[in-house]
């Protein structure tokens, strides 16, 4: 995003060069120290992944590590023992991609279109539509779970990763659909009437201006339905249990367990393989994280 | 706003394949607008429903009106539980609000390397509160984290166990809560803080203003839709606060730190009291309705009469 860019403005500039200096020195103090505070949880949980379990307890969590040792990234990984079976997380992280990544995928193709159609193909009522799906934004979850345990009952989806995307998608869908739309009606309507003069359909004018316009907004929604399944933790802890628990609610089970609650090297690991997925996301396409944050609440 | 809409007399000319194609757009919003009605109108009454029946173990629908209602207002735990929500809601928003504010006007002092203090700032909104909630839960542990670090240095009196004490435990999971959203503040005033109007701010510098007067006076009751929109984003996390109580302290010591949302949990997978759960649960949703038909309301007259000004 746009580094501070020439606004005529400089608040520090206005008075002489010492307190400038002065000036400089609060500022980035306080920046710095802001940032220790920020970065403490990432540093302390990164570098005790690589320490060796005595040295921790012996030095505490926060110290320069002494020791370097990959044991705890693959008890965490294969060995370590989760709720009863001794395999580590691999198989709640790899639970955690098959329910992120359809779910992602479905709810934000879904959303495209009605964005779509309730932005360019808007028709009597869709307006009110478009109000009340954007109520699904606020749900809180605790009203949702009795139904849904229900559903998923009749179903026969209980304890299943096909469970937790067909939640993902209709919850997501609220998000989605408002992201789109918001975004496909700053599209001039000129560009959709001559398409149409020229007698192109629905599809085609979807596939030929809409979906070659839309890569911002598909990739802020992505980001932000990816990050939001994978941490997502309630549905996680009451739909599933054992193996076929995503990972944030095997971490749960992993730390609330309270023989493991020392074992800080394979923690940390574990940790950090539940925090890697979404942290990698952010770091690359940090910039749509924060455009999709924006938009998400001032509209 | 002029939209694109299929003109009436050409529909009405086609043959019927045609007229039927034409409602295509209306079939392809039709099963999602259905999925999210059922999601948040009937899901809402459905647990409404199970809030006035006698449900224990499993959802039954024989109806008993509003005794669980009663019951729930009678519990400790969920007066607990709701304290709790007014406490850290308001230290909670108040704060990420406060602290996202210093960081916005200090990252606009034209600093260098804006986009790396931004991504630090931002972080911890990328990662799950299970992952945060736990890690934060070691540093506050007094055996091993800022407690230990801080006596090995020579104070050995230094004393930070907050997540011990059942009074200030809600005081970690409020830090911890900061921690996590100022961030998010951070973003949304930065954003305003640079949509505010430069001639305005050049006016009152050459005025003479300091940077603080200009701030209090020009740059800020600018932004005052921006205030407000955080704060309300802000006060539906605090109402739906859950995973970070879980992974923090599990709701304890004792019970100090229950949230609502934690309640809800407890009571309907833990301890087989489906009803009063749901009666809880819609409490939640009410706590919700509160801060967001205001909110949405102003949203509506601020538009209108933008509008009537435009």
């Amino acid at each position: 995003m746009a580094e501070a860019t020439s606004r005529g403005y400089d608040p520090l500039a206005t008075s002489g060069a010492w307190s400038r200096v002065r000036a400089n020195v609060i500022v980035y103090g306080l920046l710095a120290l802001f940032a220790a505070w920020y970065l403490l949880p990432l540093v302390v949980v990164i570098l005790n992944s690589f320490r060796n379990l005595p040295e921790i307890a012996a030095n505490g969590l926060i110290a320069f590590p002494r020791s370097f040792a990959l044991n705890g990234w693959f008890a965490a990984w294969s060995t370590y023992c989760v709720g009863g079976t001794c395999a580590g997380i691999h198989g709640q992280f790899v639970n955690s991609l098959k329910m992120t990544i359809p779910a992602t995928l479905i709810s934000t193709a879904l959303g495209a279109l009605n964005g779509y159609v309730l932005s360019k193909w808007r028709f009597r009522g869709s307006e009110f539509l478009f109000g009340c799906m954007t109520l699904g934004v606020f749900m809180p979850g605790q009203v949702a779970l009795m139904p849904w345990a229900f559903i998923l009952g009749k179903l026969g989806l209980t304890n299943s990763t096909a469970g937790l995307i067909l939640v993902h998608v209709v919850q997501g869908l609220s998000f989605t659909t408002l992201f789109c739309r918001n975004y496909y009606v700053n599209i001039p309507d000129d560009l959709i009437k001559a398409a149409r003069i020229d007698g192109a359909g629905f599809w085609r004018i979807f596939r030929k201006i809409i979906l070659p316009l839309s890569p911002p907004i598909l990739i802020v929604t992505v980001i932000w339905q990816f990050t939001g399944i994978w941490n997502e933790f309630l549905y996680a802890v009451v739909f599933t249990s054992g193996r076929e628990q995503p990972i944030t609610a095997a971490l749960v089970a992993l730390s609330t367990n309270g023989t493991n609650v020392r074992d800080y090297d394979v923690m940390s690991a574990a940790v950090l393989i539940g925090a890697l997925p979404p942290l990698l996301i952010y770091f690359f396409g940090g910039r749509y994280f924060v455009r999709g944050l924006t938009q998400g609440a001032i509209k | 706003m002029p939209t694109a809409k299929p003109s009436r007399e050409t529909v009405a000319r086609q043959p019927w394949h045609e007229r039927l194609g034409s409602l295509l757009p209306q079939a392809l919003v039709l099963p999602s607008v259905i999925a999210t009605f059922f999601y948040v109108f009937v899901f809402s009454a459905w647990t409404f429903y199970i809030s006035l029946s006698d449900s224990s173990l499993l959802p039954t629908y024989t109806y008993v009106g509003f005794v669980h209602y009663i019951t729930l207002w009678q519990n400790r735990r969920w007066i607990i539980a709701f304290t709790n929500l007014f406490l850290f809601g308001g230290f909670y928003v108040i704060g990420a609000m406060l602290v996202g504010l210093t960081l916005a006007i200090l990252i606009d002092q034209r600093v260098r390397g804006e986009a790396a203090w931004r991504t630090i700032f931002l972080y911890p909104l990328a990662v799950s509160f299970v992952v945060t909630g736990t890690v934060w839960s070691w540093l506050y542990n007094p055996g091993s984290g800022i407690q230990f670090l801080v006596r090995g240095l020579g104070w050995s009196n230094f004393s930070f166990a907050w997540t011990q004490s059942r009074d200030l435990a809600i005081y970690a999971v409020v830090l911890t809560g900061i921690w996590q959203a100022s961030g998010f503040a951070m973003a949304l005033f930065l954003a305003g803080l640079r949509s505010v109007d430069q001639d305005l701010v050049k006016a009152a510098q050459i005025d003479g203003a300091g940077s603080a007067r200009i701030y209090a006076r020009i740059v800020l009751p600018a932004i005052r839709p921006i205030f407000i929109a955080v704060m309300v984003v802000l006060l539906q996390f605090a109402i739906k606060t859950f995973d970070l109580v879980v992974a923090l302290t599990q709701g304890g010591p004792g019970i100090a730190t229950t949230m609502p949302a934690n309640y809800v949990y407890d009571l309907m997978f833990q301890r087989g009291q489906i009803a009063e759960g749901a009666a809880a649960a819609v409490m939640i949703l009410t706590a919700l309705a509160f801060v967001l038909v205001p909110y949405s309301a102003w949203t509506i007259w601020r538009q209108r009469s933008a509008a009537a000004d435009g």
